[in-house]
C-alpha cells in the first residue's frame, strides 16, 4: 500500500482533547468528528488537508482518553497515515483497529517540515521525503495488519476471517 | 514475576508472563460508558454475535453528559440502555448511576486480582485494589464483550517508592501529580505503575483511587497497589464473589524503581495545559479564579468531600468565583448528606450537582469561557478540556480547591485554616 501526501506538522504530547475535543463527543458520526478534528490547536486544519496527507508528530501522540472518536475524526479529515516519534499506547491500538496506519520513525519526523511531500510504503516501512530527497525507514507493517488495514479495520477483518474459516469447513 | 505479570499469567492460563510476551487475556468485567458504548455497540453488531459472553461481567454507566445535556447525547444514551436492558448486563440507570471508577469499586464489582478492561481511560482507577485494569477503545470492547478475552502485551512494571510521611493537606493527588512532574506525561509509556512505600501504605483507599485514577497521565498502562488491611476492608464490605489476592514474588524484576523522599512535599498545583506541569504550592503565586470544581473519578469520593467541607464549612466563597462540588456517587452523596457536608457546602454559597463527569471533559454543568481559570481536582488540564480553547485548567488536591474558592486565587489551605 503506497501512500502519497504532504506533511501537517505538530509537536509533543498531542492529546485526544485536541484532536477531538469532547463537546463534540454527542455524536459518533464520523463525517461530523471529521468536522472539528484538530481545531482547538489548528482552527484551519481542515481547510489545509487534502486527501492522503499525512500528520507528523513529535512524542506521546494522542495522549490522554480512550476515544475511539480521535483516529475516527483522524481518518475521516483524509489523513492516509500519521508518523510521530511515539504514540500513546490506547491510541495505538484504536489506530490499527480502525484502519488507520501509523508509524513510529524519529528521522523522519526530525526531518520533515510542514508542506514536504512524502511517499509511504506500509509494507516495506520505507517513508520518502521527496521534497528534500530523504529516506527514512520505519518498522514494516507484518502481512497480517496490511490486510487488517485494507479491509478498514478490526471488526471487518475479524468477519472476513471468521468467513474464510467457515468456507473451509 | 511483579503483581500486574501475576495476575496476567492466572488470566491467561500460564505459568509465568514476561514483559513483552503478547498474551490472550481473560476479563473478569469489561465496561463502558454513554460515549464510548454507542459505538461499541455498533462494532459488536458488525461482529454478528447475538449475545454479550456473560452479561454479569459487562457493565454500562451512563455517567459523561447524563442526565442527559442535550438531544444528541439522550439519543446516545438510549442506544446504551437499549442495548443493556436487552441483553441483561450490569446498568446503573438516573437515581443509582455515579461516576464509573468512583462507582464500581463502592459496589463491589472490581475485586483484587481482576483484570478489568474499560473503554475509558482512567479504569487505571482499579489498580488500587490489586486489579489489572486499563482503558481501552471501543472496538477492543466491542471483541471483549463478545468473547470474553482481549490480547495484550505483558508490560514492562516500574516501582514507585514512596517514603516519610506526608504533611495534613497533602494527599494522593499531590503524591501523583508530583511522580508526573517527575516523569513527565509519557514517562510511563506502555508500563505498568506499581506504588508502595510508607506513604502509600498510611494512604487510604480513596486515596489510592486517586493515584491509580492518575497512572494514564504519565501514559501508563496501568497503575497497581498491593493488597493490605485497608483493601482487605474495603473489599469485604462489598465483594459478593470470590476473589484472590495476588502477592509479587521477592525476586520480581522492574524495569526502573524510583524513590521519592515525601515527608516534606506540599500539596502539588499543575499548570496549564499539561498535568505534568506541577508545581508546589508555595510556587504558585498570584492566580486569580473564576471557578472551582471538585468532584470526578479523581476526587469525587467521600474523604474529598469531608476535606472541601473542612475548608469550607463556616466560610464563604468568593463572591467572583462559581464552585461546583459533584459527589461520585449516588452513596457519596448520601453520606455527605448525612455528615451535613452539603450543608456545609450550599451554606458556603457552593453548588452541588448530582453525580456526573460533566465539566471535566467540558460537558456540561460548568464549562469555562474564553479567558476564564478554574482550579480543578479532575485529572487533564489539556487545552480546551473544560470549555473554551482560550481558557485555563490548574490541577489540585480539594483542599487546595476549597481555599482558593474562598480567597478567589489559587491558594494554600494553610490560608484559610490559620
Amino acid at each position: 500500500m503506497k501512500l502519497r501526501g504532504k506533511v501537517h506538522k505538530y509537536g509533543a504530547n498531542v492529546n485526544t482533547d485536541a484532536i477531538i475535543p469532547a463537546r463534540y463527543l454527542n455524536t459518533s458520526n464520523p463525517d461530523e468528528l471529521a468536522k472539528h478534528c484538530m481545531e482547538d490547536i489548528d482552527r484551519h486544519f481542515l481547510d489545509k488537508v487534502s486527501p492522503e496527507d499525512f500528520i507528523v508528530a513529535e512524542t506521546n501522540f494522542g495522549c490522554g482518553s480512550s476515544r475511539e472518536h480521535a483516529p475516527v475524526a483522524i481518518k475521516a479529515a483524509g489523513i492516509s497515515a500519521v508518523i510521530a516519534k511515539s504514540f500513546a499506547r490506547i491510541f495505538f491500538r484504536n489506530a490499527i483497529n480502525i484502519g488507520l496506519p501509523i508509524l513510529e520513525c524519529d528521522e523522519a519526523v526530525e526531518e520533515s517540515d510542514t508542506g514536504d511531500i512524502l511517499e509511504v510504503e506500509l509494507a516495506s516501512g520505507e517513508i520518502r521525503n521527496l521534497t528534500k530527497n530523504k529516506l527514512f525507514h520505519a518498522n514494516p507493517y507484518p502481512d497480517f495488519m496490511l490486510e487488517l488495514i485494507s479491509t478498514g479495520g478490526l471488526v471487518e477483518y475479524t468477519k472476513r476471517k471468521l468467513r474464510a474459516e467457515r468456507a473451509i469447513e | 514475576m511483579t503483581l500486574a505479570e501475576k495476575i496476567l499469567a492466572a488470566h491467561s492460563g500460564k505459568d509465568r508472563v514476561a514483559p513483552g510476551e503478547l498474551v490472550n487475556v481473560k476479563v473478569d468485567l469489561v465496561l463502558s460508558n454513554d460515549i464510548t458504548a454507542p459505538i461499541a455497540i455498533r462494532e459488536f453488531e458488525r461482529i454478528g454475535v447475538k449475545k454479550v459472553f456473560d452479561p454479569r461481567k459487562v457493565v454500562m454507566v451512563p455517567d459523561h453528559f447524563v442526565p442527559n445535556k442535550d438531544i444528541p447525547s439522550a439519543e446516545q444514551a438510549k442506544i446504551m440502555r437499549q442495548f443493556a436492558l436487552k441483553q441483561g448486563l450490569v446498568y446503573f440507570e438516573v437515581g443509582q448511576m455515579g461516576i464509573e471508577h468512583v462507582l464500581l469499586p463502592e459496589q463491589g464489582l472490581v475485586l483484587p486480582g481482576d483484570v478489568v478492561i474499560g473503554a475509558d481511560s482512567h479504569t487505571c482507577t482499579y489498580g488500587a485494589l490489586a486489579a489489572f485494569a486499563t482503558g481501552m477503545g471501543s472496538t477492543d470492547i466491542a471483541s471483549a464483550m463478545a468473547c470474553g478475552e482481549i490480547w495484550m502485551k505483558v508490560p514492562p512494571t516500574i516501582k514507585f517508592v514512596y517514603h516519610g510521611k506526608p504533611g495534613k493537606w497533602v494527599g494522593g493527588k499531590d503524591l501523583i501529580l508530583y511522580t508526573i512532574g517527575d516523569i513527565g506525561v509519557d514517562g510511563a509509556l506502555y508500563s505498568v505503575m506499581e506504588f508502595v512505600g510508607e506513604a502509600i501504605e498510611a494512604l487510604s483507599m480513596d486515596g489510592r483511587f486517586t493515584m491509580a485514577n492518575m497512572a494514564i497521565e504519565a501514559g501508563a498502562k496501568a497503575g497497581i497497589f498491593r493488597v493490605d488491611d485497608k483493601t482487605l476492608e474495603y473489599v469485604r464490605a462489598r465483594a459478593k464473589r470470590t476473589y484472590k489476592v495476588y502477592e509479587p514474588d521477592e525476586d520480581a524484576e522492574y524495569a526502573r524503581i524510583i524513590e521519592y523522599d515525601v515527608s516534606r512535599l506540599e500539596p502539588q498545583v499543575a499548570f496549564p495545559h499539561l498535568p505534568s506541569n506541577a508545581r508546589p504550592i508555595s510556587q504558585v503565586g498570584q492566580i486569580e479564579i473564576d471557578q472551582v470544581v471538585i468532584g470526578s473519578c479523581t476526587n469525587g469520593r467521600l474523604e474529598d468531600l469531608q476535606v472541601a467541607a473542612q475548608i469550607l464549612r463556616g466560610r464563604k466563597v468568593h463572591p467572583r468565583v462559581r464552585c461546583i462540588i459533584i459527589p461520585g456517587t449516588q452513596q457519596v452523596y448520601l453520606e455527605a448528606l448525612r455528615a451535613r457536608l452539603i450543608e456545609d457546602f450550599i451554606s458556603a454559597g457552593a453548588v452541588v450537582s448530582t453525580p456526573t463527569c460533566g465539566p471535566c471533559l467540558g460537558g456540561y454543568m460548568g464549562v469555562l469561557a474564553a479567558g476564564e481559570r478554574c482550579i480543578s481536582t479532575t485529572n487533564r488540564n489539556f487545552v480546551g478540556r473544560m470549555g473554551s480553547p482560550q481558557s485555563e485548567v490548574y490541577l489540585a488536591n480539594p483542599a487546595v480547591a476549597a481555599a482558593s474558592a474562598i480567597l478567589g486565587r489559587i491558594a494554600s489551605p494553610e490560608e484559610v485554616m490559620n
